[in-house]
């Protein structure tokens, strides 16, 4: 019966089975911490300056993404308030949503929850793997989403680098790394660093109460404790009658 | 209950997990209830507004909306303001005692600048919204007496040029100031006080 | 006081009620672990239809407005988070609790006669429960909702004959629709969980009717003493009201830990793909059912081959249908002469040990690509799934069991 027991706990909580990367491209590990504001506010002036030009983040508002970041209310309406007029309204996009269809194809999609569809691990990805592909339309490919209708917003951080793909043992081609061709404003490393704020930032705005929500559980945690503690207690003392 | 008494270890136990238990759902009912708030939408639809009244004419009334209010801006003329030391007689409460403004228009204009009334359109008595009859006399079909204002066509209430209500009709006080303060000359902010004005 | 209550019993019968269900309700003294998770599935559906009451007042079963109604309860409701989360992890922990409680009935011979009704009873619960859950994973309208629908809808078309037209009329539509999620709204907040409200009663009624079984499968009321009270029962409240609550504590430490601090517990109880609106141009590249179902969504899989002329997936449909129908079946299948599994002999113990394992290995695959060896390893447990059920009157009257005690054993 213990193993039965044993057996049911296993089966029942076994996480991370879907945690696998998607096929294809190997994911590189990013440091995700929230704790870090000022991670968190330079990833936020980056998402708008330049994504929410045409990427939406429609579920999310600007004064709420300012005080969960620490930034007030003026500092957001001077610095960060380019596509609406009241801090309190939803970050649209500046590019009306049909014009971006008529230039890329597509509709950029929104922002708000691309962290918690895709993994954070493939954004932080992602943003590093564009490369020049003169056969695409816009010129850009890229190796985590291939033919990607979006072009590369910021090889002037970047630069411009090249895929470079070896042929496997079966003839196939793989791809062995990149190449830079042309350095941009950034070294590699800034870069990087750039694309983890970013990649934080876009953590945070997929799921805000995540910023409450662990304190909030230890305190739950330790209420639920102290009660059954007492609770078990209380049990005890009753049934002391049973024989 | 006949162990109550006899076993004070037990009796001890159960105030003990009874008072955590009772403390532990007011906590999980504290989201619930506090969900029924405004939301932020709520809050963000509600944010103070800005007008610019610059191009109210004199005796011109400007309707805004404010929290989903009616909220009319009044540019009142000389003749106007005179009515308000003359028409005392016929207010409730002509002082407005009663706490329908802040305290910086708890004065005879019941305004910051006595030109200009701002006032929240909705009757004190349930909530419809009063109409202008802000010509005095009998061309406002009020009678010979009345001093310019408003007046409510769903029970009758009356109210003058300051939106101070009458005596003798349902409505039992002042319309309402909402909080309001001058940006500039020509701007005002609704939803926001007067800095310096608690 | 006195006074009061014997004002209402005159009117109610107040006084009976709480003697009868609770008082003097005698239940076996030697309940164990898997005795908790009645009053847990209880406390769960309360938890559903509290936190879901909150969340219908700022849900919008619109297809243009659903995904971000759900959104704004994410963020701009305050609290809003926290509802939506008890009310998704709320889900699958009321399955855990319900698929628990069920097999304690395996362990125990439970649903084994007198208490033939209360399993029957306890079944529709769990296919309203299903019911219920299916319907309520399409309202966040995200891509694995809408695809989901679409795909278990479908199967409606596989039966003969009426199966189009059948599936249309659940729909609505051609497709899954506003339409569809209108109705799955309506049949989500009210009709189902009324349904519900009113098994779950009358799953209790039947129970107290007959009296609770127990850990040995001894019928504590052929012992009573001079009294007339059971010798091995002991009053339901205080006994088991104090341990129930030591039982709640424990479980909603477990529940709180994955709200607050893995609500999509890596996918399983809220999936990646359900974080983007539902697209009628793009089908999600793995349409997975949430783990609760994905035992049956594998049998379903697992039938690749027509025969009888029949075709693949009608059978799919119909082995489907068939696994849970058998649960229906179990009373009289099982030919035991004892109920507990205490005193059954090696072959209902190995039995029920496969078809738990069984059980799992289906669940895995059904969150798997259907390939190669899979549904292979899928077949052989849709056999071994079945088995267990076909072979029950076979193997329960042969099994050699030990001598049943007269009285419940210590605790």
């Amino acid at each position: 019966m213990k193993k039965l027991l044993i057996l049911f706990v296993f089966a029942v909580l076994p996480a991370g089975a879907f945690a696998s990367s998607e096929h294809g491209a190997k994911l590189d590990p990013v440091n995700i911490d929230l704790n870090d504001k000022a991670s968190l506010q330079r990833g936020a002036r980056i998402f708008v300056n330049y994504c929410l030009s045409c990427h939406s983040a429609s579920y999310m508002r600007y004064n709420r993404m300012g005080h969960d970041l620490g930034i007030s209310d003026e500092l957001v309406k001077e610095n960060l308030l380019f596509a609406a007029d009241k801090v309190g309204d939803l970050m649209k996009a500046v590019m009306p949503k049909e014009d971006a269809k008529l230039w890329f194809g597509v509709a950029p999609p929104d922002l708000s929850l691309i962290a918690r569809a895709r993994k954070p691990a493939w954004v932080y990805t992602y943003l590093r793997s564009f490369y020049r592909d003169p056969e695409s339309h816009s010129g850009w490919n890229n190796i985590v989403f291939p033919h990607v209708a979006m072009p590369h917003v910021l090889y002037e951080w970047q630069g411009d680098q090249r895929a470079v793909f070896k042929k496997d043992a079966h003839g196939v081609e793989e791809f062995a790394g990149f190449n830079l061709e042309r350095p941009g404003s950034m070294s590699a490393k800034e870069y990087d660093a750039a694309m983890r704020d970013l990649t934080n930032f876009l953590v945070y705005l997929g799921e805000p109460a995540k910023l409450v929500r662990y304190q909030l559980g230890v305190y739950v945690l330790i209420f639920l404790a102290v009660f059954l503690i007492f609770a078990y207690l209380l049990k005890k003392e009753y049934w002391k009658d049973v024989h | 209950m006949s162990e109550e008494g006899v076993n004070p270890r037990r009796r001890r136990l159960l105030v003990i997990t009874s008072g955590l238990g009772v403390v532990g759902a007011a906590f999980a009912a504290t989201p619930f209830v506090l969900s029924m708030m405004p939301s932020a939408r709520a809050k963000a639809a509600g944010a103070p507004v800005e007008v610019d009244i610059g191009k109210v004419e004199p005796g011109q009334l400007l309707t805004v909306e404010w929290r989903g209010k009616p909220v009319w801006i009044l540019r009142r003329t000389p003749e106007m303001l005179k009515s308000l030391s003359e028409d005392t007689k016929f207010l409730a409460d002509p002082k407005s005692a009663v706490d329908q403004q802040p305290n910086y228009a708890q004065n005879e204009t019941r305004s910051i600048k006595p030109e200009y009334l701002v006032l929240v359109g909705i009757c004190t008595h349930l909530g419809c919204s009063p109409a202008q009859r802000l010509q005095a006399g009998a061309a406002s079909g009020l009678g010979d007496e009345w001093p310019g204002g408003f007046f409510c066509p769903c029970h009758g209430s009356k109210f003058d040029l300051a939106g101070r209500v009458f005596k003798n009709v349902p409505a039992p006080t002042n319309l309402v100031v909402p909080p309001y303060s001058y940006l500039s000359n020509t701007r005002i902010v609704i939803g926001v006080d007067q800095k310096g004005a608690a | 006081m006195q006074k009061l209550l014997a004002w209402i019993d005159d009117r109610f019968p107040l006084t009976k009620v709480w003697e009868e269900h609770l008082a003097k309700y005698y239940a076996p003294k030697n309940f164990n672990f898997w005795y908790y998770f009645g009053s847990l599935a209880l406390l769960m559906l309360v938890m559903q239809i509290v936190t879901g009451i909150f969340l219908t007042m700022h849900y919008k079963p619109d297809t243009g407005l659903a995904f971000a109604s759900v959104e704004y309860i994410m963020r701009d409701v305050d609290w809003g988070w926290l509802l939506r989360y008890m009310h998704s992890v709320g889900a699958s922990f009321f399955f855990i609790v319900v698929y628990m409680h069920m097999f304690r009935a395996l362990l125990y011979g439970s649903h084994r006669q007198p208490r033939e009704l209360i399993w029957l009873i306890g079944m529709v619960i769990f296919v309203a429960l299903m019911a219920e859950a299916f319907m309520g994973y399409l309202l966040p309208w995200g891509n694995m909702s809408y695809w989901g629908a679409q795909v278990i809808i479908s199967l409606f078309d596989a039966i003969p004959l009426v199966g189009p037209t059948l599936s249309e009329w659940i729909r609505g539509d051609f497709v899954v629709s506003d339409a569809t999620l209108n109705r799955f709204f309506a049949f989500h907040v009210i009709a189902v969980p009324l349904i519900l409200a009113a098994l779950v009663f009358v799953h209790i009624v039947a129970l107290h009717k007959v009296g609770s079984n127990n850990p040995d499968g001894v019928e504590i009321k052929k012992k009573k003493g001079p009294d007339g009270i059971p010798l091995d029962g002991i009053p339901f409240h205080p006994y088991y009201t104090v341990k129930d609550i030591v039982g709640v504590a424990a479980f909603l430490m477990l529940f709180s830990a994955v709200i607050f601090f893995a609500p999509e517990l890596g996918g399983w109880f809220l999936e990646p793909d359900n974080f983007t609106p539902a697209n009628i141009l793009q089908t999600p590249p793995e349409i997975v059912p949430l783990w609760y179902f994905t035992p049956f969504y594998s049998i379903l899989r697992a039938n690749t081959f027509a025969f009888f002329g029949v075709e693949a997936k009608l059978w799919g449909v119909i082995f489907m249908g068939l696994s849970i129908v058998f649960f229906f079946f179990l009373p009289w299948l099982d030919r035991s002469p004892v109920k507990s599994i205490r005193y059954r002999g090696w072959m209902y113990k190995t039995a029920l040990a496969i078809f738990v394992v069984a059980f799992f290995v289906l669940g895995y695959l059904g969150t798997q690509p259907a390939s190669g060896v899979k549904v292979v390893i899928a077949q052989l447990c849709t056999v071994l799934y079945f088995a267990f059920f076909v072979l029950m009157p076979w193997y329960t009257r042969i099994d050699k069991t030990k001598p049943v005690p007269e009285r419940v054993t210590s605790k």
